[in-house]
This record gives C-alpha cells, structure tokens and sequence, in this order.
C-alpha cells in the first residue's frame, strides 16, 4: 500500500453514510477517522491532526456549525460540511464559522474528492500560502505579478474591482465562498454592500472572460450561497 | 315551613341515607349554627371547603361554585336556598349556584322557608306584617323533583325556640320574636301545606298528561295582566302568577307604551323596569305594546291575537270626576272585553300614596330640567299677546270689540302650537285679563266682576287649555313616532349593513360599531372557537376590555344567560354581556361597556338592544355556517388531493426503489458469471434511479414547504443570465448531449427575485423540455424585457401541449396522456406556478408555430436595483 494520501476525519452519526466515506475514501488511498460526536470528533481532531475533517450538521450532541466554529478556534484543518439540509441559510452559516466548503447530500464520489483535494490543496500549503503568481486555467491566464489577464493569448481589460474580485476567486480557486466574504474582500468592510453589486461584476467577469457567458465553466453561481472558481470538471 | 322546624338536620338525615345507597354527597354549604345534634350529622359526609372572600375589612366565607363544579359529586348539599351570596361572589343568591350546579347535572338537596317564595311574599308580609327581603322565583321551586314538607307544630315550634334550640342571629331578636307568634306560625304552617299539596297535585297532573290519562281538562287558558309603572303592579303580577300557576296556564304581562312615557321620570321608568323583570322571573312572557289614545282598544288587540281568556287589571284610583272627563280604561276594557273574563285587583292604598309623592317630585324633577327654557316658553307666551293687542289697537277702530277675541285666540294657538299647553294656558289667561283691560267696554279698566266678560275670559282659558292639550299631544306623538322611526332605522341600518358583508369578521366589525353608536357604549363581539372556549391573546382583547371581562363572557356563553354590569349575575363587571343565540347554536356573546350610565336601561332601548343581538346572532350564524361549509368542503378537496399524492407518490417511490434493491441485490450475489456490460447496467440503473427518487424527494419538499405557506421569498437583484446559467450548469449532465440556444439581450435588466427559486422554476421547466422532446431537437432559451416585467421563454421542439390543457398542466399530480410513460409525480411545473406567483409572476404555456410547447414565466419588475458606486479609473 502506498503511502496515505492523508488523514480525513469523518464526523457524523449515520453509520450508512459513514460506511459509504470509509469504503471510498479508504480505496482512494486516504487514511479514515471516524467520530459519531462532537466530543468524539474534538478529541479526534486534537490527537490525529487530520488532514481534512468531513462533518454533517445534524450531531446528536452538538449543532455542526457550533462544532466548526469550536474547532476554528485551535485546528486549521480544512472543515467541509455534508449535510442533509438543502437549505442555503445552514450553507452560508456554516461557511461563515470557519468552514471551507459543503456538500449537500446525496453527492456523488466524482464530487466528493474534487472538493477533498481542492481542500488538500488550500490547507497542505498552509492557510496563509500567497497566491501562486501565474494562474491558468483553460485558456485563461492571470498573472499576477504584473496584474495582467489574457484570454486565449488576447489581453482583456478589467476594471479594479472586476480584478480584486477574479484575484480574490483564483486565491480560493475550488472552494465556494460566500456573499459576504466575497463583499468584503472586494468592497472592504462598506456599509451598504449590497449581493447584487458582487451579482454585476460576476456578469461582467463571466461576459469578458467565460466563451458562453450564459453558460459558464469557471465563474460557478451556488444559488442562494456565493460563486466557486470551478478548476476541474 | 320557618326557621328552626329541623330543615337542615332532615336533609342531613336525608343525605346518609342516600350516602348508604352508594351515592356520591358532598356537602356544599350548611350552617350548624354550633348545634351539635346537627353537628353529628355533618360528621361522616364529606364537606367542601368554603371560600374566603375580602368583604368590607373583614373576610366572610362563601360557598366555592367552581370547587363545586370541579368536584362534580351526584348530590350537592345546599342550605338556605334563599341565601344572599357574599359580594364578590359570582352570583347575588344562592339559588342561581343552585341552578348552575343543576345545569352541570348535579343533583342538590336544599332547604327553603316559605316565606322566601317571590308569589308568598305579599301574604306574608300581610299576616306576619315582616316583609320578607330574601326571595326566591317560583319558577326555582318548580324545578325540584321532590319536595319534603318539614313540619311540626306551632307550639312545638315555639317550645324549641324558648329551649334555644332555634338559633337566632343577635340584632334579629326582637324581629323574631314578632314573627314568632303562634298565628304566623300557623298561617305559615299552612301555607307550606298548601304549597306541597298544590306541587303534589301538579306532579299528579303531569303523571297523567305523561301516562295519557284521558280526563276532562279545562280549556286552555292564558292570562294577560296589564301592567304600568306603579309600584302597585307588583301585586298584579303575583296575582297574575298564582292564578296561573293555579290554572296551569301560560300568561303574560304587557305593558302599553303611550306618548305619555316620554314624560315620566326616571325613577317610574325603573320602577317600570322592576316590573317587567319581575314578571319575567315568574315565568311570563313580557311585551310592551306601542299604543296610544286608546290603551283599551291595544289591550283588547293584544288579548285576541294571543287568545286570552282572562285579564288581570288593577283597579282604578281615578276620581270619578276625571273618569268621565277622560275615560276609564277599566270601563273600557269591560265594554269591549267579550268573551274574555276581566278580573279587577286592588292596589295598596300606602301604594298611592307613595305613587302620588312619587309622581310630584317626578315631575318637579322634569320641570327643574329645563327651566331656562321653560322660562323663556313663558316670555315668548307674553310676547305674543303683547303683540296681539298691538295689533288689537291697530285695528281697534275697524273692528267690533269681539272680534278682539279673536285676534287674542289666533295669539293663543300660535303659542300652543309653538311652546305647548302650560305657556298656551298663561297666554289664554294673560289674554283674558288684557282684553278685558284695553278693550272690553270700558276700556282701560278691569271689569272682571262683569258676568259677561267673566265668561268671556273662562271660554279664553278653556279654548287656550284645549288647544294646548291637543297640540301636545300632537307633538308628544310626532316625538314619539320619530323615536320609533330612529329605533327602526337603527335596526334597518344594521341589518342592511351585516347583509352587505359576507364575512364574520367584516360582520362582527359592522354590528360592533352600529351598537356602539346606537347604545353609546364600548362593545365587542367574542366568538368562541370549536370547543366553545372564548380564547384571545392579550393583543386581540377589544379595547375597554380585560382578561377578567372575558371570563364573564365565557361564562355568559357557557349558561346562555345575559352576565355582567346590570345583571344578577357577576354584577361587578365593567360591561354587560348578552349570549347571542342563532336558530340552531349559540354564537357568541356581546359585551357593551357604557360610557356613563347605560343607555338600554328603559324597556324600549332594552327591547331594541335584544333585536340588535338577535339579528346580529343570526347573520353571524349564516356566514359561520356559510365559512364552516366552505372550509368544510376545503378540507375534502385537500384531503382528496392529498390521497391523491400519497398514491402518486408511493407508485413514484417504490418504482426506483424496486430497480435499485434488484440492481443491488444482482450485484452483491453475482459470482462472477454476470458481464462486464450488464455490470455496468446494473450500476447505472442503480445511479439513476437514484437521482429520481432525490429528484421527487426535494419537489415533494418544496410542495409541502408551498403548501404549508412557510416559503419564503428572499428577494435580491439577479442578472437573468446567472439565474439561466447556474440552472443550467446544475442540469449539465442531463443535458450533456443536448443542444441548447440561449439568447439573452445584453441589456436585460436586473429582476427582484429569490435566486434559488427561480432557479428550480428554470430546472424544473427545462427537465420537463428534456422529457417530453427528442433527444435531437434543441431547447431553446429567450428573454426579453419590457418596463413593466422580464419574460423568459424556455421552448422545445416535442409534441406541445393538447389544445384545452394549458392551465391543467400546472395542476399538481397533472401527467398529459400524449406523452410516453413517463416518472416523477407531476408536480415540477405546479411548482413553477406556486414560486411565480408568490413572486407576483406568472407562467403559462402554449405551441410554437413552427412546433413544440413554450413556456413564458414573467417576472415583475418593480422598483430599481440599488445604484452601482462609481468606479476609481481603471488600471489593469
């Protein structure tokens, strides 16, 4: 057996689907923890120092979001939420304490470890890694050194807050981020920023940088929730 | 029979009879006074705790009602039937707990002295000269089953009292021993004898008329007794209550209402009151009849359209004199009367006289009234006739010295007609002595010994005291007449007013406020709910009421009894309330608060106050039952759909599920022998059916979440683009081999909708383009917008839509029969429509010339997005 590709944390109180994440992740070549608590999952956490900890919501002794905002406070493992709940507030709330990302249950293995690695790949780095100077993407290219964007080798001209925005997006390429965290990024902490601001910038980013801007493959809409940079798939 | 015959050690003894054969006795209220033959009696039953009651500095006890209630035993013992309750109490006499506890289906067991009977209480006081305060209705008495006479003999009676075995409260000493003589005793003695015999013999009637024994019966027989505002009425109508107890005939008491009412002070129109009240608790039915001019001839009206065989008048105290100057409605009455008996009662002759001092300071109070107006009648009365001798001295030499007279009378009856018949008198008068003064012959002097003008100014007076009395009664009936207009009106005005709204609420709203203005007061509609209960939060108390207000209410609904302010019952409330009484059911109760002092105290307004409720009650029962049948046929229509959807659904489960165990269970048993490709099958059916359960899961959520109205539209400004986008993006592999043609304007405005919505209404019509058009043909996608709403077009190239079933599609559970077989439950696009038009959008549905069904969703566009801030130039 090769060497693990890392250790994930499984947090959640349905032995099926605990079940289905060890058979997997296992075959995958990840290391598996599994936590049915809160207090399971803490203790877990502190001593293994996973990797990546995949939690559900709904604990019997603790409301999930509680959990990632406990653990925030002294783990920077990447957290990303699975849960049942379809709603978008739990997404957001989640999101805000602390978690790196969610998936909304029933999802499919392909989706699963696209989100793992992308959470591997933000947290192995270290949370505070600068952005890689050059990124690509299909025929995209952003080089941030000398903030220059092209598209199929033609430069495309962006405005300052079109470009904070699509910087703010490469350096969390994969992940989904929210609204508010995506407003106060490009906008800073202005009173007044307003979710359709973020909406017409993404509509120009999309029209001057996606082929079909109504049927985009890199500015990726989580309704009700934010935008994810989509890098694979 | 009379305090200290042994009552209360009788029903004692009665009780461990009755505890002997296994009933369940409590004892409710029963005072030992400290005897302790008595007190042993007590001993062995179980006794119900009293309740304490602030009462003047001090704390009285009382007996506990609602403990009562709650025990619920079979048989409650209560002492002292004619008891006054403790103020504060929920009712004034323990008769009325008597009767709650009766109504609860409680069985009592009671005492009562004969003397507290309302229909004895004149007699006694005639024999015993004591006037009996505490009194019970007959009409309690008649609702005992069983009646025990505790009886011994006067001198026995009187033996125990001087060996104080009769307790006697201290201050009542002297009193009692007054009562206690052996002639009282004996004519009580007999009265209860009599009493018992004549409930014997009633219970005998009513044995026979239940066993149908044939016997010959009197003919039916109903009494009318006429009843005023003298005090001696009172008489009346317990001569009118015996005579039909006696007869066993049902009686009534009416009172005429004449112009004259307008007149009469408050404390007759109380009295008045008094009387109706006290008929009506001895069981007769009370009218007031609108007459005037001639009370005879509406009693004899009465009398025959309610075949009356018998009236009851009192007699007349006029002189015989004013008899024949006015008529006596006696004679009258006897005249006319027929076939119907007319029986002559006496009033008490203290009565009139009191009546007589009642009636001076009645009519001194209504005088004082309005005495600057009065005062001013009486100048405008000299102005007159000053005014008729100037023009007597203008035309003094053209016209003979009578035709004086004349000018004065034309003086005398424009006074009567204006200001009325004492300001016409003194005008008559002050006319005569003028003329006899400036015109009579001789001029200048008065002559008033001359015979002839001596008669002259008689015939003034006598003319100015006609016409006076005639214009007032002529405006006493006008006045009168515009009340009974305003009193109709008011009752038009309502009733039109509850027919034009056509639901309760609006209903209560409209019959509030009419009585409101009607009756000056606060009033409220309380509507109970299933259960009868009158439940309001604190916000939904209606103004001038408390949480307090509302248990009178509820009580006033429970017992269907008027409760409250100016009742016997709870009367400390702040407000009275009425059981409003629909032909079938008991509706609600009306509570009126008065400003001041109530305005329904006189019978008429109290008789208008009645129409208002019952017309109010049977309004508000016709749209309840109209909203109970509605909302009855509601709930089938949803029970029916839901049915419906559970069938659906369950097929639409356990189809996917079926193809999922087999696939599951094919594989796990394989060893070996199945193929690559049927593998691959396998798992892909697996897969799939997957995604269709958790597609039909999620719209069943969304149903439920439609349905139940807890959806909630979190509205923002969205790019049409992004909403077409992200649901396209979501469908991708369902539309991986699918062509699909967006043309979206670049100018398309933002719109004010929740994005995740909206993006289920774009997944749910293009999975719904994807089913029913082949695989080959494009979808296509359009938008345009004008200023009032964006429309989006989703359009395919399949079948389209059978003509006749565009708005049936948006129905739930709705598969149109053209289309192959086809899964899912049918409620993707009855979901479109519910997320539309909770957007206050729309969706419909046609053919496309050229082929295949498109859908148009509009989105309403109000108001404008939030303006961009301006951006720093741009540098990359």
């Amino acid at each position: 057996m090769p060497e693990a590709r890392g250790t994930i944390l499984i947090v959640d109180d349905e032995p099926q689907i605990r079940r289905y994440l060890r058979a997997t992740l296992c075959t995958e070549g990840f290391e598996v923890l599994e936590a049915v608590t809160a207090v399971e999952a803490e203790g877990l956490a502190a001593g293994h120092r996973p990797d990546v900890i995949l939690m559900d919501l709904g604990l019997p002794d603790m409301d999930g979001i509680d959990l990632t905002r406990e653990l925030r406070s002294w783990c920077d493992a990447p957290i990303i939420v699975i849960s049942a709940r379809g709603q978008e507030k739990d997404k957001i709330q989640a999101l805000d304490a602390g978690a790196d990302d969610y998936l909304t249950k029933p999802f499919g293995t392909g989706e699963l470890l696209a989100r793992i690695r992308v959470a591997l790949r933000h947290g192995a780095h270290g949370a505070a890694k600068e952005s890689v100077p050059v990124f690509e993407m299909g025929t995209l290219r952003i080089d941030q050194v000398h903030r220059a964007v092209t598209r199929e080798g033609q430069p495309v001209h962006l405005t300052p807050n079109e470009y904070r925005l699509l910087v703010t997006l490469v350096k969390h390429a994969g992940k989904v981020l929210t609204h508010s965290q995506l407003l106060k990024e490009v906008w800073g902490d202005v009173a007044g920023a307003q979710p359709h601001y973020l909406r017409v910038y993404m509509a120009q980013l999309r029209q001057k940088l996606e082929v079909d801007s109504a049927r985009p493959q890199y500015f990726i809409t989580e309704p009700g929730v934010g935008y994810r940079l989509r890098t694979e798939g | 029979m009379a305090p200290g015959v042994g009552k209360t050690y009788t029903m004692l003894r009665e009780a461990h009879h009755s505890k002997e054969e296994g009933l369940d006795i409590v004892i409710g209220i029963v005072e030992t006074h400290g005897r302790a033959d008595t007190q042993r009696h007590v001993d062995g039953l179980e006794v119900l705790p009293r309740k304490t009651l602030p009462y003047r500095g001090t704390f009285q006890e009382e007996f506990d009602l609602d403990a009562a209630l709650k025990r619920k035993p079979q048989v409650i013992l209560m002492d002292e039937l004619a008891h006054t309750n403790v103020q504060g109490s929920r009712h004034q006499k323990r008769w009325q707990d008597v009767m709650e506890l009766l109504d609860a289906g409680i069985d009592v067991y009671t005492t009562v002295n004969v003397q507290h009977l309302e229909s004895y209480k004149d007699v006694v006081a005639q024999i015993t000269g004591v006037i009996v305060r505490e009194t019970i209705p007959d009409t309690v008495m008649q609702r005992a089953d069983e009646m025990e006479l505790v009886d011994i003999s006067p001198d026995e009676l009187i033996q125990r009292l001087k060996d104080g075995k009769v307790y006697v409260p201290d201050q009542a000493r002297h009193a009692i021993d007054r009562f206690f003589r052996k002639g009282n005793l004996m004519a009580l003695r007999e009265m209860s004898l009599r009493r018992t015999a004549e409930l014997v013999d009633a219970d005998m009637r009513r044995y026979m008329e239940t066993e149908r024994i044939q016997k010959t019966w009197a003919a039916s027989e109903r009494i009318l007794v006429c009843i005023d505002t003298k005090e001696s009425s009172a008489k009346l109508i317990r001569a009118g209550h015996r005579m039909a107890e006696g007869l066993k005939a049902p009686w009534i008491a009416a009172y005429v209402e004449t112009s004259r009412k307008l007149n009469y002070s408050e404390a007759r129109r109380e009295r008045l009151e008094e009387n109706l009240r006290l008929a009506e608790r001895l069981g007769a039915e009370t009218i007031v009849v609108q007459g005037d001019l001639n009370i005879a001839d509406d009693l004899i009206a009465l009398a025959t359209s309610r075949n009356v065989s018998r009236i009851i008048v009192g007699k007349p105290k006029k002189s015989r004199l004013r008899a024949f100057l006015t008529g006596s409605i006696l004679d009258e009455l006897i005249r006319r009367s027929g076939e119907i008996d007319v029986h002559v009662i006496t009033g008490d002759s203290e009565d009139v006289e009191a009546e007589k001092q009642k009636a001076k300071e009645g009519r001194v109070s209504r005088t004082m009234q309005p005495s600057t107006l009065v005062s001013l009648y009486y100048v405008y009365a000299s102005f007159v006739v000053a005014l008729s001798t100037g023009v007597g001295f203008l035309l003094a030499g053209r016209l003979r010295e009578t035709d004086m007279l004349m000018v004065y009378l034309l003086g005398i009856l424009v006074v009567a007609t204006r200001v009325g018949r004492w300001p016409s008198l003194y005008a008559a008068a002050l006319s005569a002595i003028a003329y006899d003064f400036f015109f009579a012959v001789p001029r200048f002097t008065f002559t008033l010994m001359g015979l002839k003008h001596l008669g002259t100014g008689a015939v003034m007076v006598a003319v100015g005291a006609i016409i006076g009395n005639m214009t007032e009664r002529i405006r006493r009936q006008a006045r009168l007449a515009r009340i009974r207009e305003q009193r109709t009106l008011a009752l038009f005005r309502l009733t039109s007013e509850l027919t034009r709204n056509a639901d309760s609420a609006s209903m209560v709203e409209a019959a509030v406020h009419n009585v409101e203005t009607q009756f000056q007061c606060k009033a409220a509609i309380f509507l109970p709910d299933a259960q009868g209960r009158i439940k309001l939060k604190p916000g939904q108390i209606p103004e001038g009421f408390t949480v307090e207000e509302v248990g009178v209410a509820q009580w006033c609904h429970d017992h269907q009894e008027p409760a409250g302010f100016g009742t016997d019952t709870l009367p400390g409330a702040k407000a009275l309330y009425l059981p409003l009484r629909g032909t079938q059911d008991a509706i609600g109760v009306i509570g009126l608060r008065p400003d001041g002092a109530p305005h329904w105290t006189e019978p008429d307004q109290n008789h208008l106050l009645e129409a208002f409720a019952n017309q109010a009650a049977l309004a508000l029962e016709r749209v309840i039952l109209a909203e109970r049948s509605a909302r009855v046929q509601l709930d089938v229509e949803r029970e029916q759909l839901r049915n419906t959807l559970l069938a659906a659904v369950s097929h639409d489960l356990r189809t996917p599920l079926g193809a999922i165990t087999g696939a599951a269970t094919t594989l796990l048993g394989d060893q070996g022998r199945l193929t690559e490709a049927a593998r691959t099958e396998l798992l892909e059916t697996i897969q799939e059916d997957a995604s269709q359960l958790q597609r039909l899961v999620s719209n069943l959520l969304e149903v439920t979440r439609l349905e139940s109205g807890v959806l909630e539209v979190r509205k923002d400004w969205v790019p049409v683009e992004e909403l077409v986008g992200s649901a396209l993006d979501r469908l991708r592999s369902l539309l991986a081999d699918r062509a699909v043609k967006v043309e979206l304007p670049s100018n398309l405005p933002l719109v004010p909708v929740d994005p995740v919505l909206l993006e289920q209404v774009l997944i749910n019509v293009l999975e719904n383009a994807v089913k029913y058009s082949p695989a080959d043909k494009p979808i296509e996608i359009k938008g345009w917008a004008t200023d009032k709403a964006v429309t989006l077009a989703v359009a395919d190239s399949g079948p389209g839509i059978p003509e006749g079933e565009e708005e049936r599609i948006f129905e739930k559970l709705v598969r149109l029969s053209n289309g192959k077989s086809r899964t899912g439950a049918g409620l993707g696009l009855a979901i479109c429509k519910g997320i539309l038009e909770a957007h206050g959008g729309w969706i419909t549905v046609g053919n496309r010339p050229s082929g295949g069904a498109q859908f148009l969703m509009g989105l309403p566009l109000e108001g404008q997005p939030p303006a961009l801030p301006e951006e720093e130039a741009a540098d990359a």
